[in-house]
């Protein structure tokens, strides 16, 4: 285990962090990324940059009703507007998809209804109607306006905490509104709660919150007939279950499908899966013949695109005199809104087993249960189970203040340290490499917690509100069961010497491009810039990225296929040096004879000699130089953090400022800090956008309230805090000893930034437990407080 | 021109020094002009409606944004996108190799946006202060980089134009 941390010079955010012990030449170390040079250049490819001969684009009528029949549709009108070459409903395709499975949902998911478009009544507002397909956007757009459409309203199911009571039916077919629900009583709490020394109970609640990448969602579809095959373009993390659900719906094989992946402008969970509108379009270009582009408005990306974070926890814990958790009973509800994506309403399973987190919890006794309602379905969004970590970390604040207990403490006294590991949860998670109680220590100190206090004491006596916050959590990562559970890589060295490295990725900001050129580079012992990756059409089969994954997954696939090829490069370069192979070392893209640097061959050489001279290669060796290796990942690799952050309340306005935010993490051995860092960064200002700003509502009769960016309110540079970062590494047994540290960020962020406040509030008797603390919800708190 | 065209204004305007001509519906935003027709594909966007800043270009040396202006409002005007403030032999402008310096950017989709947004800031306010350079990036929005390094990036970008300035007057 290692440790480091930085000051805080906003000049040195991406340099500075000493490389950790496994470091290489390139892992381990800030290299600067591949894919800056096109895109600070403005030559990134996106969806939307992508024309073809002929290509048409599509635009869709979406509901303005959260649920009502409808009456009539006519789309005469708009099918003989100059330009337009289709106006598709539900009668022309929906006949094609039986449902919206992915591949990995899970069997007892309640299976969503597989309407493409709407099929004679809405469900929400943005629920797609019909698809018009025209030579141009303005003009599909102009078609929209002349679909006749008459509904009849129906009264809607809004309120997720009454959806399941509700006489009204979001999916008639199911005959409840109830989705997947759960339990998993422990009879032994009982007893526990009885005599424990304090029993706290609290509900939590999370608003609406959307992903919200720059880019919204997106595809081009060409389908030729004559040829069986089908191109796609894709905004996607998830190249080939693209593929998966293309072949699926229209019934062809996956390798008539070839995904083009470009660069895609940022996802977060929102472009893992297919759902109606890009089965809609697939369709529409299947009938068509013609390549039919569809770019996402943001207006639609607010309305009709998946949202998060629509969760309540009750949580309820018992804990000794000394602050020992003795044991704790949980019930969440989410709302799966209409047409929840993919496996997202399961994610209940998850955040049940994750709730223990970094702390000794003996006993947890559980109950779930996900509803539909007549809004936009539900997600995945960075750490899609993120609300175990803020209910929990919630709960721990207030049980310490009812000890009269500080939090910090309190922590300590619970948090799982080195010499109790392996460790098994409540929940049957079994942890073995993390180091929760050392993240704490650092962050502890990294926010200077101890002076803080003195600091606060003598803030509040002169009536400023400061506060500090805490968070801790595991961070399970890299999830390796059915379809996640491998990824493969091919790794070529071509005829000139340069490397090819095909895998089923999907980045869309995580700079594998980088981060996979480093390990190859390194693996091989050739330099970085002579690795180049491929994704998409042509590579192994591959969930995706997503889930912090790619690192330990991908990364182990590309680091097994990259170490079958040096080995080759080494049995090649001896035969060719005449030395023996144990004695050839490969080394910025020479093998040489160690200790006679000067009896060389270039790995060019090498790779000629593999397709060009077979005659030259020693007996046994095959010929070419590339090899395919699937990586089998553990089933869960965990990562750790601890947040802590010191934020000011303007009790006038009501606005939360803050003041300093530090976080320690431990991923395991860093193949590139600075992109570490990003990614907690990045996923920080999430989760105090998700505590602080974003909301995304709908008034009583279901209409969306957040439709433009205005309305979503997002936080930009003027207000986020300047991070600093702390690594304990703690390699994990996976080859390079990495873990996955995608999400941590949003997950550990909203408890943190919640609790600083709460502690701000404390003197005013103020305690909040419902996301957004906008400026409104605070001065309405202060007030209400001052009038009791 | 085809009978669509037909009636429809002329606009010419240049775009990264090439002079450009069209002839398009009045209601054809710049955005899409330059997306389309002139293929400078950096243009993005990220809302249509003006708040996120992923469209901006300079026009006459001004920072706007692209999905707000009709095309046929840059008549006569100079247009420059992020294609554009690269030299000609593909060297970064110091704000491009700041992004890339800071990592400042991850999925690069807000990227041209911010690049063209600062590049008008730092030849207004070549010596700006932190509290300057958050105020001046807050019209601009990214969901991936947490803003650490973007601001990093303005900072080595300020100080960079500033020695350059000094050392070679
Ligand atoms: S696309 Fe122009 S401001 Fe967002
Ligand atoms: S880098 Fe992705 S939005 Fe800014």
């Amino acid at each position: 285990m290692t440790r480091g941390y930085r000051s805080p010079d906003p000049a040195a955010v991406s340099t500075g962090v000493e490389a950790s012990e496994a470091a290489g030449r390139f892992v381990g170390q800030s290299v600067k990324r591949v894919e800056d040079r096109r895109l600070v250049a403005g030559y990134g490819q996106y969806v939307d940059d992508v024309r073809l001969p002929g290509m048409l684009h599509a635009a869709f009528l979406r509901s303005d009703l959260a649920r009502a029949r409808v009456r009539r549709l006519d789309t005469t009108a708009a099918a003989g507007l100059d330009g337009v070459v289709a106006v598709l409903t539900a009668e022309d395709l929906n006949h094609y998809v039986d449902s919206l499975r992915s591949s990995v949902n899970p069997p007892d998911l309640a299976i969503v209804p597989g309407h493409v478009l709407a099929p004679g009544d809405v469900r929400f507002v943005g629920d797609p109607v019909a698809l018009v397909v025209a030579e141009d956007r303005y003009l599909a757009e102009d078609a929209l306006e002349l679909i006749d459409i008459d509904y009849e309203p129906l009264a809607p199911v809004v309120d997720y905490e009454q959806a399941a009571g509700s006489p009204h039916l979001v999916h008639p077919e199911l005959g409840t509104n109830l989705g997947a629900s759960g339990s998993g009583p422990d009879p032994g709490l009982a007893r526990v709660f009885e005599s424990a020394h304090l029993v706290v109970t609290e509900t939590f609640h999370q608003q609406r919150q959307c992903n919200m990448p720059m880019e919204t969602r997106g595809l081009v579809a060409h389908w030729q007939r004559h040829a069986g095959r089908l191109d796609l373009w894709a905004s996607t993390q998830s190249p080939h279950e693209l593929a998966f659900t293309a072949a699926r719906v229209l019934q062809i094989g996956e390798h008539q499908v070839r995904v083009h992946m470009g660069d895609v402008g940022g996802a977060f969970g929102q472009k893992v899966y297919s759902g109606r509108d890009e089965m809609a379009v697939l369709l529409a270009a299947r009938d068509l013949g013609r390549a039919v582009k569809w770019i996402e408005d943001r207006r639609e990306n607010l309305m009709a695109s998946n949202s998060a974070r629509v969760d309540r926890l009750t949580v309820t814990m018992a804990v000794d005199a000394d602050g020992r958790i003795l044991g704790a009973e949980i019930d969440h509800l989410s709302d799966s809104g209409a047409y929840p994506l993919g496996g997202a309403p399961a994610k209940s399973a998850q955040l049940v087993s994750m709730f223990p987190g970094p702390y000794r919890i003996p006993r947890l006794g559980w109950s779930t249960a996900t509803v539909f309602t007549n809004t936009v379905g539900r997600g995945a969004y960075r750490g899609p189970w993120q609300m175990e970590t803020v209910g929990r970390e919630m709960m721990i604040d207030l049980a310490a203040q009812r000890l009269g207990m500080d939090p910090l403490d309190f922590r300590r006294r619970n948090v799982i340290e080195r010499a109790e590991l392996p460790h098994t949860t409540a929940t049957g998670r079994v942890y073995e490499q993390i180091s929760p109680a050392e993240t704490l220590e650092q962050a502890a100190e990294m926010i200077g917690y101890h002076s803080f206090r003195a600091e606060q004491a003598e803030a509040r006596a002169r009536g400023r509100l400061l506060g500090l916050g805490l968070s801790l959590f595991i961070e399970p990562t890299s999830m390796g069961r059915g379809a996640l559970g491998a990824e493969g890589a091919v790794v070529r060295v071509e005829p000139d010497g340069t490397v090819t490295v095909s895998m089923g990725t999907g980045a869309h900001g995580q700079s594998l491009e980088t981060t996979i050129a480093q390990v190859v580079a390194d693996e091989l012992g050739v330099e970085m810039e002579r690795v180049i990756l491929r994704q998409g059409d042509g590579t192994p089969y591959g969930f995706g990225t997503g889930g912090s994954r790619s690192a330990v997954i991908a990364g182990g696939a590309a680091r097994a296929a990259a170490s079958e090829v040096r080995a080759r490069i080494g049995r090649i370069a001896a035969h060719l040096l005449e030395a023996a192979p144990e004695d050839v070392i490969v080394d910025r893209g020479s093998a040489f004879v160690a200790g006679t640097p000067a009896r060389q061959v270039s790995v060019a050489e090498v790779a000629d000699a593999a397709y060009r001279r077979p005659e030259s290669l020693p007996e046994g060796v095959p010929e070419g130089l590339e090899h395919t290796a699937r990586y089998r990942a553990p089933e869960v690799t965990h990562s750790n953090a601890a947040h802590a952050c010191i934020c000011e309340i303007d009790s006038g306005t009501g606005v939360v400022r803050i003041l300093k935010y530090v976080v320690s993490e431990d991923c395991g051995n860093m193949v590139n800090p600075m992109i570490v860092e990003g990614q907690i960064a990045g996923g920080v200002v999430q989760g105090v956008g998700g505590a602080l700003y974003e909301w995304a509502p709908y008034d009583a009769d279901g209409n969306p309230r957040a439709t433009t960016l205005l309305d979503y309110v997002m936080p930009t540079a003027a207000e986020v805090p300047i991070l600093e970062h702390g690594h304990v590494v703690t390699p994990s047994d996976t080859p390079g000893g990495h873990k996955g540290v995608g999400e941590g960020g949003a997950i550990g962020a909203p408890a943190c930034v919640v609790n600083a406040v709460n502690d701000a509030l404390g003197p005013l008797g103020i305690r909040l437990s419902r996301q957004p603390l906008t400026p409104d919800t605070i001065i309405s708190a202060i007030a209400e407080a001052e009038s009791r | 021109m085809s009978d669509r065209d037909r009636g429809h204004p002329e606009v010419s305007v240049s775009v990264n020094g090439a002079p450009r001509r069209a002839v398009l519906e009045a209601r054809r935003t710049l955005a899409d002009f330059l997306r389309e027709e002139c293929l400078t594909t950096s243009v993005h966007l990220g809302c249509e409606h003006g708040v996120c800043g992923a469209c901006t270009v300079l026009l006459d040396g001004i920072a706007v944004r692209s999905c707000l202006l009709f095309a046929v409002q840059a008549q006569g005007a100079e247009v420059t996108t992020v294609e554009g403030l690269a030299g000609p032999d593909g060297s970064l402008n110091p704000v491009q190799q700041a992004f890339r310096d800071c990592h400042g950017l991850q999925c690069g989709f807000c990227t041209p946006g911010f690049i063209v947004s600062v590049t008008a800031f730092l030849a207004e306010n070549p010596e700006p202060t932190l509290d300057e350079i958050r105020s001046a990036l807050s019209g601009n929005l990214c969901r991936c980089t947490g803003y650490q390094g973007i601001i990093a990036a303005v900072q080595q970008a300020a100080a960079q134009t500033l020695k350059r300035e000094v050392l070679e007057p």
